[in-house]
């Protein structure tokens, strides 16, 4: 086209990035790719091989290796040799070994930003401006938590070798989020990229050898699923880390049950973004755009669900399908174009059969009237409207360039619809109203929530989910904690196991005192065990002592259904539940002689231990009386002119499985943390010695803690925790027990993807500050969302 | 191949915006929301690029865009004689040869200068076609007498302009008193006559992207032709926030109205890259009508030369310099 021509229609002309040097890389490496196992390439075992495809226009840049059980073990044996001197480095070594890599990738930035282009299909405005910048924030920011580490987090020490998989739509910035946290904290890791986007990763790892890191505290395993499963398997794996599908995820979940393999797993989500009738519209169009169509809307906490309040929505519509027109897909290269490639066909399948479905269910679809590029892998975007929450698209997760609208009424209503979803990832709010949009957000069962902006990152703030988005975080303060533990977890002993199971239900007590029923505690009443069967509580001697409750899955339904409605315990303020706390600890102080004289007889312990225990339980409940308005959110501070609020929420309903092992304190250390946090908690008393925690209702009826929020049930563990691990309305679920049932639980948490906190067999000494009361507990007991507020009028 | 139309100035393809009734419920409905606007107003140079011929024709639309301005205290004849000359031929013909756009009687949008600047103006572009544009009613303050600024209209109308560049009562704005906004601007529209209105906001003084909004709305309602940033004697003067609120109003008098308005930033704008991302933004949120003379100005007075530099480096892939081009 003439200039004079351009001069009379200014239209765009094509502005390409050049791939040259890009190209010239993979030339460099021959087109095919070894492992990266020990700060070496090493050839993998089997000859099999992927390819890695460029999606916009089908050509293959390179051959993968397909790592199998026995590269993996390589890797891992490298990294498990590689981690005791990296963890002994020190802080400051490593965190100048982060801050190597921080500059090596801006040294690097444009080749790797050109390759994830490539090898994914994204814009290289994406790569250039967000992935890669973002990569090296993440080093910079986790080198200063290397560097702070002895003191931020004293008492805490790396998990060991950790082992990462991760997906295609973020391959280097997902990296980065696993790598970071992991090796500044003194882990070594074994990463699996996903196997059509393998590339950047096998590039850092190139980085990595050149800046010096020592060989085998970075390894990079590619290959497909089976890849990923032979590490998940792997025996000497500490940490699992996982970003992905939800249904991957729960696989992943079920292998790792009872191993004692931490895990953190961001899956998959139908984030809802908010326009409330007093919101920028033109600025929350924008924000669709970032919402959906950021990465052909292949992001995990895309903004797909648009829930727009009725009185604007026509017009919102009317602006979002004119802005839609404007959008500009086409080679991903192009620097002047908005959306790229889907990352490969099956994935462009997908999307269509949903679009399909959605339309056959009545939907109303709508695209704009330009046309995508007939060659490589590309969808336009799509918004759909008459969508109702019953329909699929409404629910199921599309991970491309799809946008749902719905309508609400009332802030109460868009509430309502917003947590219509299994997934909990990411909310975006939109409204003028500083009230509003703060009244909302901690309302929405999610972990981000982006008011009047969407699809922000830093390596400051965490991120992760709730419910079937997973759990964990990565990213800050709150992400570092997820790649170290406590050091006395290494201490402690397998517990003693307990008698046989499976008693036979009795009758007839042999005492002199007046017969005392044991029942349940269920919504504030004692309840009678649907069963109507009761189990004999036995002395340490073998007598009959009492009977209490058989507890079946009724019950449990029960309790549980009484703490959904005790939301007024969530919602009181934490002075509140203080009170409640100290109101607790003042009755059993009444009544101390009573319950030391309990435990002597149920545990066979002396007076004085028995009068300790019942001492120490008074200053548990107040240690968590002081901590109810003392564990405080933080406020991190990403580079924008705002705030980040990472607010310490309450989980909602905690299932506790007590332990055998001091029945009074280990039933108060764990359930008064989660109450002080503002959870509901249905908790199953020991076993053995329940009558501690029968007694403990009369403490309760007279120290106004309200109905519903502590539920006390009584029965066999393993029976009851497999209903209690099942239940969907179930948050988090605290086993504390045998090692074989650890896995059950964890087995069993899978559906609604609940996060589990096992003991896995070992015993805590209950009396111990450090094993028994404290930050540990806090952390289980409660979940970090963070708010990104930005601020200027 | 298209059909290349010869350029015409200032030939305008919609009808003059008549003004509405001052309409309180549309201002309550505005909302600006400062982080979002500016997170877009940063990353749209992401999202769109000119390179090569295009920005060459680009640049090329930016100079037919251009109200060639001087507006200082020591203005002489000489001084406007010199400027207009330049507004006549903005580019070196022998570039325009190489770029392939002889013969397109290219100048400049207008020429903007003080009241007293006019009839040396006017006898100086005569025959070019290209509009005197005057800057009016108190410049830059807007505060002397309001009788005096609707005569000083008048009298510029009478001298030759064509286009009147009023400045608006910040304190209206700050005060919230839109009526009042309403009145005056109303008033110095009346007194323009056929000549167009631009109505100058001062973004600078305003406070908030809320008030340049309400500011924006107002002025389109009492009947302004553009709307526009500054005078270029605030300290802060054009800038892509600002820009993306005002044309965002443009387009929301539009949907209201079915008039299209026309907009002008103008103080701060040097350099041939920072005109490429007003342009962009122009198209991206109103459209290709936006890109042209009859509803898009630029108020600069260094642009054409760096704009200049850049369309030789296209034709002969060298830097240039500065004294390679003709002084306006």
């Amino acid at each position: 086209m003439s200039i004079a021509e351009i001069f009379d229609t200014m239209s765009y002309g094509a502005a390409p990035e050049s791939d040259e040097l890009a190209l010239k890389w993979i030339a460099d490496h021959k087109k095919k790719f070894d492992l990266f196992i020990g700060g070496k390439w090493a050839k993998a075992k089997s000859a099999c091989c992927l390819d890695s495809v460029n999606p916009a226009d089908g050509s293959k840049l390179a051959k993968i290796s397909a790592a199998n059980a026995k590269d993996v073990d390589l890797a891992v044996k490298a990294a498990r040799k590689a981690q005791k001197d990296w963890q002994a480095l020190g802080g400051h070594s490593r965190a100048r070994h982060l801050y190597a890599l921080a500059r090596a990738i801006q040294r690097n930035s444009r080749l790797l930003a050109v390759l994830e282009t490539l090898d994914n299909g994204k814009s290289v405005r994406e790569t250039r401006d967000i992935d890669i910048p973002l990569v090296a924030r993440h080093f910079y920011h986790h080198a200063g938590w290397a560097q702070l580490q002895d003191q931020e987090f004293a008492g805490y020490e790396p998990m060991g070798v950790i082992g990462q998989i991760i997906p295609w739509n973020f391959p280097l910035l997902m990296l980065a989020w696993k790598i970071a946290p992991a090796i500044a904290a003194g882990n070594t890791v074994v990463l699996k990229p996903a196997e059509f986007t393998s590339l950047t990763a096998l590039c850092f790892a190139e980085i990595c050898k050149d800046a010096g890191l020592p060989d085998g505290v970075i390894n990079i395993i590619t290959g497909d699923g089976s890849t990923g499963q032979a590490l998940v398997n792997h025996p000497d794996i500490d940490k699992i880390a996982f970003t992905g599908s939800t249904e991957v995820g729960r696989e992943i979940r079920k292998a790792t049950a009872g191993s004692g393999k931490h895990l953190t797993l961001e899956l998959g989500g139908k984030s809802p973004f908010i326009v409330f009738e007093d919101a920028d519209l033109d600025s929350a169009v924008e924000g669709v755009v970032d919402a959906i169509w950021f990465n052909q809307g292949q992001v995990c906490c895309a903004g797909s669900r648009l829930l727009l309040q009725e009185g604007i929505a026509e017009k919102m519509i009317a602006k979002l399908k004119a802005r839609m027109e404007n959008l500009r897909l086409g080679d991903p290269l192009d620097k002047s174009i908005d959306m790229g490639a889907i990352v490969a066909p099956v994935q462009l399948k997908s999307i269509d059969k949903l679009v399909k479905t959605g339309q056959k269910e009545g939907a109303q679809m709508w695209q704009p009237s330009w046309a995508v590029p007939k060659d490589g892998c590309f969808y336009p975007p799509t918004l759909f409207t008459e969508v109702e929450p019953a329909n699929t698209i409404a629910q199921e997760e599309i991970f491309g360039p799809v946008v749902v609208a719905m309508t609400f009424r009332t802030p109460t209503e868009a509430v309502q619809v917003a947590n219509n979803t299994r997934y909990g990832l990411a909310a975006s709010i939109w409204s003028e109203n500083i009230n509003l949009a703060l009244d909302i957000a901690p309302k929405l069962d999610c972990g981000v929530v982006w008011i009047n902006s969407t699809n922000q990152f830093d390596a400051a703030c965490g991120f992760g989910g709730t419910r079937e988005s997973g759990y964990g975080r990565e990213g800050g303060h709150e992400g570092m904690l997820e790649v170290l533990k406590p050091a006395y977890l290494n201490k402690l002993p397998l517990s003693k196991p307990g008698p046989s199971k499976g008693r036979t239900p009795a009758s007839g007590v042999a005492t002199t005192d007046l017969d005392r029923t044991a029942k349940m505690y269920i919504g504030g009443k004692q309840a009678r065990p649907d069963s109507g069967y009761s189990l004999p509580v036995l002395s340490p001697t073998g007598q009959n002592l009492a009977e209490v409750g058989h507890g079946n899955r009724k019950d449990v339904r029960n309790a549980v259904e009484a703490a959904r409605k005790a939301t007024g315990w969530t919602n009181a303020s934490a002075h509140n539940r203080a009170q409640v706390l100290y109101y607790i600890a003042e009755n059993l102080d009444i009544r101390k002689s009573e319950f030391a004289d309990r435990l002597m007889q149920t545990t066979g312990v002396s007076r004085k231990k028995a009068t300790d225990e019942v001492a120490a339980t008074i200053r548990r409940l107040f240690s968590y009386g002081a901590w109810a308005d003392k564990y405080e959110s933080r406020v991190h501070t990403p580079p924008m002119r705002g705030v980040t609020l990472a607010m310490k929420e309450a989980l909602g309903t905690v299932g506790i499985i007590c332990p055998d092992e001091n029945p009074l304190l280990s039933l108060i250390s764990l359930a008064a943390p989660a109450l002080a946090m503002g959870n509901r908690v249905v908790l199953i008393a020991s076993e053995r010695h329940p009558l501690s925690a029968t007694d403990f209702y009369q403490i309760l009826e007279t120290s106004d803690m309200p109905a519903g929020a502590f539920n006390i049930l009584t029965g066999l563990r393993d029976e009851l925790s497999d209903t209690l691990a099942k239940h969907d309305d179930v948050t988090s679920i605290w086993y504390f027990g045998d090692q074989k049932g650890s896995q059950e639980v964890e087995l069993a948490s899978t559906e609604n993807m609940k996060q589990t906190w096992v003991s896995n067999g070992k015993a805590r000494n209950w009396f111990d500050n450090e094993q028994g009361e404290g930050r540990e507990f806090l952390r289980h007991a409660t979940r970090i969302k963070n708010i990104w507020i930005p601020y200027g009028e | 191949m298209a059909t290349i139309s010869p350029f015409k100035p200032s030939a305008h393809s919609h009808a003059r915006n008549p003004g509405m009734a001052l309409s309180l419920d549309a201002l309550e409905d505005v909302r600006v929301n400062l982080s979002a606007v500016e997170r877009r107003a940063s990353t749209l140079g992401g999202r769109r690029t000119v390179k090569k011929a295009h920005q060459a024709a680009w640049l090329l639309k930016a100079v037919s865009c251009m109200d060639l301005t001087t507006l200082s205290g020591d203005d002489t004849p000489g001084r406007v004689r010199r400027l207009c000359a330049k507004a006549r031929q903005p580019v070196r013909p022998d570039l325009l040869k190489s770029l392939g756009m002889e013969g397109r009687n290219l100048t400049t949008g207008a020429v903007c200068v003080y009241h007293s600047m006019i009839e040396t103006a006017v006898t100086a572009l005569e025959g070019s076609g290209i509009p005197i544009a005057a800057v009016s009613t108190g410049f830059p303050a807007g505060l002397s007498p309001f009788d005096l600024r609707v005569k000083e209209i008048e009298a510029s109308v009478a001298a030759g302009a064509s286009e009147i560049d009023i400045v608006i009562t910040r304190g209206h704005v700050l005060t919230g008193n839109w009526q009042a906004l309403y009145d005056e601007v109303k008033a110095f529209r009346e007194a323009c006559r056929d000549a167009h209105l631009k109505a100058i906001l001062g973004t600078g003084e305003l406070g908030t992207l809320r008030n340049v909004a309400k500011a924006s709305l107002v002025a389109m309602m009492a009947g302004a032709d553009f709307i526009k940033t500054s005078t270029g004697k605030e300290s802060v003067n054009a800038t892509l926030p600002v820009t993306l609120v005002m044309i965002r109003m443009i387009r929301s008098y539009q949907e209201m109205t079915g008039y299209k308005i026309g907009y002008k930033p103008a103080g701060g704008i040097s350099l041939a890259k920072d005109i490429l991302g007003y342009q962009i933004m122009m198209k991206e949120e109103l459209g290709d009508d936006w890109l042209q003379p009859d509803l898009f100005r630029i108020g600069a007075s260094s642009l054409l030369g760096d704009i200049e530099r850049q369309l030789e480096h296209f034709v002969t892939g060298r830097y240039s310099a500065d004294f390679r081009h003709p002084l306006a």
